[in-house]
This record gives C-alpha cells, structure tokens and sequence, in this order.
C-alpha cells in the first residue's frame, strides 16, 4: 500500500460476467481516494441504465450492472465518457452528513495509542488532538457489514500494520494503520494497533437503519473518559453510544 | 395456511437459506444465499416457482424431519438417502409428507450439499429482505435438532408432488471456467498457465465464506505485491499468503487485499461447491466472449421447468419388491 502512486488514466476491469472495476491507483493515495469519492457521487448522480450498485473501495469503484438491461461496453463507454468530462483537479464532494463520535482515547481502551503516538512521531496529547481534530470521511465500508475505513489521518500516520503479532480487540475498537482508521463490527483479530474505543455499533441487524454509516460520511470524534462513553451509551440505548448525525445539505 | 417442519435431527451447518441479500456490498454484507444456486433454482423449477424459495441447505449429512400438516417438497443438489417411514424417495424430485411420517435423509451419495425445499418456502421473517441465515454476519444461526420451521402452505401444493428432474452431473468435480478478473494481470503468464495445469482438490479449510483448493504440485513463488484492498466477490480466486488458493463463496468479506488470480464463471460455481474432497478439479482461462453469457434467475428457472418429468416409481429405489403388485393380472401360478 506504500507503493508510488500511479499516474495514468483510470482502468476499466472486468470482474465477473456483471461488475465492472474502475482503477484509480494501484496504491492508496489522497489523490485516488478523492477521485473515487468524486466519480462515485458523479455515477450516482448520474443514474446509469441497469446500475445495480455502485460500491467504493479505497483506490477503486465497483459498479454492479444487470446484463439483462445494459451490456459491459456500454457501461464501459459511458463511464469513459464521464471520465472524459471530469476535472484534472478531482476533490472529493462535500459530506452529506457528518457524524460527532464520542470516543475515549485512555487506558484499556487505548492499548496501543502510546506506541502508535511514537511511530508517528508524536506525543500522546498531540495524537489525541490529531485524532480528534481531523474530520475524517467513510472512504470504504466492508470486510465485516458495516464496518468503516477512515481516512485519511495527517501523512504521520502513514504507519504499517504489525505483519505477525495479532491481538484480539473488542467490537467498537478505533485502530490505525496507513493513514486510516477502522472501527470494528465486532471482536476480531488485527494487526492495526488500537488507539481508542467507540460505543457505536455500526451493525445492528434488527434496527430500523441496520447500518450507521454510509460511504462519504464525514466524521469526527469527541474525547471522553470510559465512564462517560459507558453513560451516553447506557442513555441513548440505541446502540450508537452517542453517536450524533448532522445532515449538511 | 400453514405448516410446522419440526427438526428432529440435523448435520452441522446447516441453515436455512434462499437467494440472499443483493445490493447491500456498499454496506459491507455479501450477498450470502444458498452455496449451490443451482439447486435453488432446480427447487424453484420443481415446485412452479418463478423465482428461488427459502429452503434447508444441508451439508454432508441431513437430518430427520416431521409435520403437522402435509407439505410438498423438493430434494435437490447432492442426491442423499432419503426415507419417509423407510419408503426410499427419488432424489432431485418432490414429493408429499403427511403429519405422522417421518422424513429422513442421510449422507451425501455424491456431492457435498443437499437441499430440502417445501412447496410454500420457509415462511419465517425477512430480515434485510431475506430469510437466509448469514452466520459470518451475524445474522441468523444453524439450525438444530428442537427448530420448528413455518412453512406457507397452498391448495394446489398436492399437484406438485411426484415431479422429476435430471440434474447436469455437477457432482464429480471436472473443469471450470475461470473469466479474467480486475488482477489476473498482475500474475505472470507462466503462473497462470502453471495454475490452469494443476489439479486440485477441496481441502478442508472449506465453509460458507471459501473453498480451500489444494495440489501438491502447485507452488508458486510469485507475490503479487502488496495491493491496495478492493471489492471481492462469490467466484474471486484468491491466492493467499502461502500459495494457497481459496475460491470465495456466498458469505465473502466484500473488501479484500490478496491477489486474485481470475473469478469461477457463475455457471460453474455449482460444481465447485459440489465437489467432494476427493473430486478432481481444474481451471481454464476463458474469455469473456468465449464463455456462456448471463442467464436471468427467471430464464434459468423457466429453462429447468420445461424439463420436469412425472416421476415413475424406479423398481431399484423400491424397499420392498414384494409389497408390490408388479403386474397385474398375474396369479400365483400354483392355481392351475
């Protein structure tokens, strides 16, 4: 993932007999993430014949068509015609929405903040500080439902994964590798370190919005101590652990 | 109308499952459903349904299974031993258990996973416009011997029973298509053409989420390099860590970061799935132009409906020759 960004054109790629990928980079970088987030509101906005879904990745979209409707070179040759069009300059759209996070950044909920702060060259206030300052965006959601990627952090962040030790952490756990951040569904293994702990739970299967958070979402979080984090999830109970939306537009 | 299929007895890992969630990968859900499509769609066709029923999927092994009111069902997918009250059933076919009976259905004969459809579907609550249990999601859980299943239940479900349905042979393993994917370029040709030469078979690393496919002969000292993570799908060969390639399956993260070597053409995803551990499988590269096009759930549903046959009662699957009357007419030969 610390690879030199690629300069070309994007690459139209086929992925099975009804997807197609669109290939910003082949290394995350601002750069392709941004053009990501702009070509999808674009290919939203846009409506195409037979689009079934349209999913970003970090460096990449997935588009879903139904063959029945529209065919891979014509979705291919309207997306080219899109490309086409699109400014040299791409920056992501403005959020849609933007989430408050409560989050606590001490103690047990924060295991590996002090290491993190240290490879990143920081001290653990001014970890905290860039933690809580950076308004991040969902640039991704998957690996488990409703699991976000966050990105990107300050380019001192750009810190690999551990590549042997794993530990577990817990559902809610905020953990930093490469410049993103990813809050965990569920209990699950990681070589990303933790740094923090939400009471947000971004998958509830029976809730009337099962998933919290949608791609694009800017984000940012709100210190608090684990006995507050623990308060607002005890009052809000409805599994967002006072979590707070805006809608921006 | 309704029935209760009670579960007296049941294999591991077994659910109920029907087409699964599309549309949800931006939430990070797969689309999970049956493993075997095709059976899906085979029940379907059997029971005069245009579109897939939730049914059982069953693993290896069945279970034992009652009543409280009759129901038509299909068995589909791996053909197993199936009884109701010691009476042998036709596999791939439908057929009527009334309250009292008891079903029971073995091990597979061949193939891996069998299906147990009733007429009406499992009639249990959608959850995210589904009724599939999607164990790596969370949502919903294998059944167990106590589980008492809804099932709608219709009129006209008595004339559905005794319907049959040759399956395709997909049970014995054999080649598959394998479409170029958004990384078989990043793979050497050679590699590519070493993966193509190799046998495999299903290892045991195999569940809901991957098929593990394992060859002595394939060692590849390739890496592909360190990718940024991407959108991954049921059919995606994944080339992990070691060299060992895994196929995804129905309950797939949706993003991933090892390299994919190319994606099972859909059409032949059903054989993989039914593939025993002591199936023989291998791949072939095939261009998109060169490989059967998309068929609609619907088409292939309508496609399979035409080739129903009644089903006549095979002297071989009959338990007991002598309680029946073979050819009438016929007298004992000691009245002369």
């Amino acid at each position: 993932m610390t690879g030199s960004p690629q300069r070309s054109a994007p690459e139209l790629l086929p992925h099975g007999l009804d997807g197609l990928v669109l290939r910003f980079a082949t290394a995350l970088t601002e750069e392709a993430n941004a053009a990501v987030q702009a070509f999808r509101a674009r290919a939203e906005a846009a409506d195409l014949d037979g689009v079934l879904e349209i999913v970003p990745a970090l460096a990449s979209l997935y588009l879903r068509f139904d063959p029945a409707v529209t065919s891979r070179a014509a979705l291919a040759e309207a997306l080219r015609a899109m490309l086409d069009g699109a400014d040299a300059a791409t920056a992501a759209p403005p959020p849609r929405r933007r989430w408050i996070i409560p989050a606590c950044f001490e103690g047990a909920d924060a295991p590996e903040l002090g290491e993190m702060a240290r490879l990143a060259g920081l001290s653990e206030a001014e970890a905290i500080r860039a933690l809580t300052e950076t308004e991040t965006r969902v640039l991704a959601i998957g690996f488990a439902p409703g699991q976000p990627y966050l990105g990107l952090l300050p380019p001192q962040w750009n810190v690999p994964r551990r590549t042997s030790l794993t530990r577990e952490v817990p559902a809610g756990a905020l953990v930093a590798a490469l410049r993103q951040l990813v809050l965990f569904a569920n209990p699950s293994p990681t070589g990303w370190r933790q740094v923090g702990r939400c009471a947000l739970r971004v998958f509830q299967p029976e809730a009337e919005r099962p998933f919290a958070l949608q791609p694009g979402d800017a984000l940012r979080f709100r210190a608090v101590s684990g006995a507050e984090l623990e308060r607002l999830d005890r009052e809000a109970g409805d599994g967002l652990g006072g979590a707070v939306l805006e809608r921006l537009r | 109308m309704s029935a209760a299929l009670t579960v007296h007895r049941i294999g591991p890992a077994a659910s109920v499952q029907d087409g699964g969630r599309p549309g949800l990968l931006a939430s990070g859900l797969a689309r999970g459903g049956a493993l075997d499509r095709r059976a899906l769609a085979e029940a379907a066709a059997l029971l005069g349904a245009r579109s897939p029923l939730a049914g059982l999927e069953l693993p290896g092994t069945g279970g034992a299974f009652s009543v409280d009111a009759p129901i038509t069902f299909a068995l589909t997918g791996a053909p197993m031993a199936a009884r109701i009250d010691g009476r042998a059933l036709a596999w791939s076919a439908t057929h009527r258990l009334h309250p009292g009976e008891g079903l029971e259905i073995g091990a597979v004969r061949r193939g891996a996973v069998g299906y147990l459809t009733p007429a009406g579907s499992i009639d249990s609550a959608p959850l995210l416009g589904s009724r599939s249990a999607h164990i790596a999601a969370g949502l919903g859980r294998w059944l167990a011997p106590g589980d008492s299943l809804p099932c709608a239940t219709a009129p006209g479900d008595e004339a559905l029973a005794g319907r049959l349905l040759s399956p395709e042979d997909r049970f014995s393993g054999g080649v598959l298509r394998v479409l170029p994917g958004p990384q078989t370029g990043l793979f050497p040709a050679p590699l590519r053409a070493a993966f193509a030469g190799a046998r495999f078979r299903i290892g045991p690393r195999t569940n809901r989420q991957a098929a593990e496919l394992l060859c002595p002969d394939w060692q590849p000292n390739h890496h592909a390099g360190d990718l940024v993570s991407d959108i991954i799908g049921p059919g995606d060969i994944q080339i992990t860590g070691d060299g060992t390639p895994f196929v995804l399956l129905a309950e797939c993260q949706t993003i991933g970061g090892y390299p994919r070597i190319g994606t099972v053409h859909p059409a032949d995803l059903p054989t993989l799935v039914q593939s025993g551990s002591d199936a023989a499988l291998s791949f072939r590269f095939t261009a998109e132009e060169d490989a059967p096009a998309w068929v609609p759930e619907a088409e292939e549903i309508a496609a399979l409906a035409r080739r129903i046959t009644p089903l006549r009662r095979d002297p071989a699957t009959m338990p007991d020759l002598l309680s029946y009357q073979l050819i009438s007419g016929v007298t004992a030969g000691d009245d002369a």
